[in-house]
């Protein structure tokens, strides 16, 4: 005898219930964990822009940031200015650095549309520092950096992040062996031309004396990552370039 | 354990040594190689699986008599696949840098063979208790090898453990690696092992592992 559950109809029957139950569920939870993710994230953004510019609690060698229940006082505290670059156009904007860069750049690549380029202002110890939110492609998936710079464009601290990078060797970009390597590092050439940094083995400066050389030293195995941060270096903070020079 | 009948104990002992999932079944070992180069990493990894595959057993197991048999191995996908994303949506609410450290491999839980297995081979087929049970004890025996792999890839590739030597005396648990300041083991001439950080030596240890477990355990001998 045919079982109940053997037929064409029930299999139909459960696999629409299925769904919609299933469906209901993840759609309940998503709505009532939203608000908390994107606080979580916001939370992040601040800490990562505050700690480009050396505002973070960093002890020895780790990471680590301005508390999350303080971030948002000291985010005030140093980020004097946030603006956005659209074309030649400059506004003020104090929720910039919300804009999410990687829809940016998707947006411009309909090459009627001008990308909008955060750039925020902070002001520590008398000095001023631009940090610039980029992104772009590592081995696995995106990678992501905030570039604090001065108005020469020389690097005064950095931030990397990535997606999916492999731990233990691409994931290392978010250690300070690597992050550190970029301060003081020029991303102009000698002739005040852009050229970006670039990420390269065996460079013969593994220590990273020379800071007019446009390069650091590259992580152990992790070859295609670091070519992706030198891409997205390079491609990303040109597009600055014209506001930095209006500076002079 | 009184609360716990004898056969119902042997749900949980057995995956943990005699069958265990990674070692001896040899399920699952693509999330084994991937996470385990940091032991925090392994810890939650083994916390998430235990979270799937528990829940996902009972839910399963109370669903055994309704599901059409058609259609089973979709349900299980469907009904692991719901867990999984509700474990990465917690995880970013309350966990957010854990659930950064995971990344992809929360997601990639739902590949888990030993999920699917155990669904298809013992929820179908067993109460809701006895699923629970079971979910538990192959979730433990699959997290404590990674608990074990990760424990000497980290230590060996680091030379840290957690971040606890780095938290507490400023360099790794094993001494202070940088030129000039060199302590510990480094000061020795120690030098920690990079290849240990690679997918490679995973599976090495992981062979290691298994040798050690057949060679001790008389019940997996073979002539």
């Amino acid at each position: 005898m045919e079982k109940r559950t053997d037929k064409n109809s029930y299999t139909l029957l459960f696999a629409v219930a299925m769904v919609v139950i299933v469906g209901t569920l993840l759609a309940f939870t998503a709505q009532v964990l939203k608000s908390k993710i994107e606080e979580n994230r916001r939370i992040e953004k601040q800490q990562n822009i505050l700690y480009a510019m050396g505002v973070n609690e960093n002890e020895g060698t780790n990471v680590n940031f301005i508390p999350t229940d303080k971030v948002n006082t000291v985010f005030k505290q140093f980020i004097k200015k946030q603006i956005v670059i659209q074309g030649s156009k400059i506004s003020e904007n104090d929720k910039a650095y919300l804009i999410d860069v990687k829809a940016e750049q998707e947006f411009a690549k309909n090459p009627k549309n001008t990308r909008r380029l955060p750039l925020f202002i902070g002001e520590k110890d008398g000095k001023t520092f631009y940090i610039a939110p980029i992104r772009g492609k590592g081995l696995w998936d995106a990678v992501w950096a905030y570039i604090a710079m001065d108005k020469n464009m020389v690097v005064q601290g950095a931030f990397f992040d990535h997606k999916g990078e492999t731990p233990g060797l691409g994931a290392n970009i978010t250690q300070r062996f690597f992050m550190d390597d970029f301060i003081g590092e020029h991303l102009l050439d000698k002739n005040g031309n852009f050229k970006g940094i670039t990420v390269l083995k065996g460079n013969a400066d593994p220590k990273n004396v020379d800071k007019l050389d446009n390069e650091v030293d590259a992580l152990a195995g992790a070859t295609i990552t670091g070519n992706g941060v030198s891409a997205m270096l390079k491609d990303e903070l040109k597009l600055y370039e014209p506001y930095f020079k209006n500076l002079k | 354990m009184g609360l716990l009948t004898k056969k119902d104990a042997a749900l949980i002992k057995d995956p943990l040594f005699d069958n265990n999932p990674i070692t001896v079944q040899v399920l699952g070992i693509c999330s084994a190689l991937a996470i385990t180069a940091k032991l925090e990493a392994a810890i939650v990894m083994a916390i998430s699986v235990m979270f799937v595959l528990a829940l996902g057993n009972v839910v399963i197991s109370l669903m055994r008599n309704i599901i059409p048999s058609k259609i089973r191995i979709i349900v299980q996908l469907v009904v692991a696949a719901a867990l999984v994303i509700i474990v990465d949506l917690v995880l970013k609410a309350y966990a957010y840098n854990l659930s950064k450290t995971l990344s992809v491999f929360v997601g990639l839980i739902i590949t888990n063979c030993i999920i699917m297995g155990r669904f298809e081979a013992f929820a179908l087929a067993n109460s809701p208790w006895r699923s629970f049970l079971d979910g538990l004890g192959n979730a433990a025996g699959y997290g404590i090898i990674l608990v074990i792999v990760a424990f000497f890839r980290e230590l060996l590739g680091t030379g840290d453990l957690l971040g606890l030597g780095q938290k507490f005396m400023g360099h790794p648990l094993l001494g202070n690696p940088i030129p000039g300041e060199m302590s510990g083991l480094y000061a020795l001439g120690y030098e920690n092992n990079g290849f240990m950080l690679l997918s490679p030596m995973a599976l090495i240890v992981l062979g290691i592992v298994i040798w050690v477990q057949r060679s001790k355990n008389p019940k997996l001998k073979e002539d």
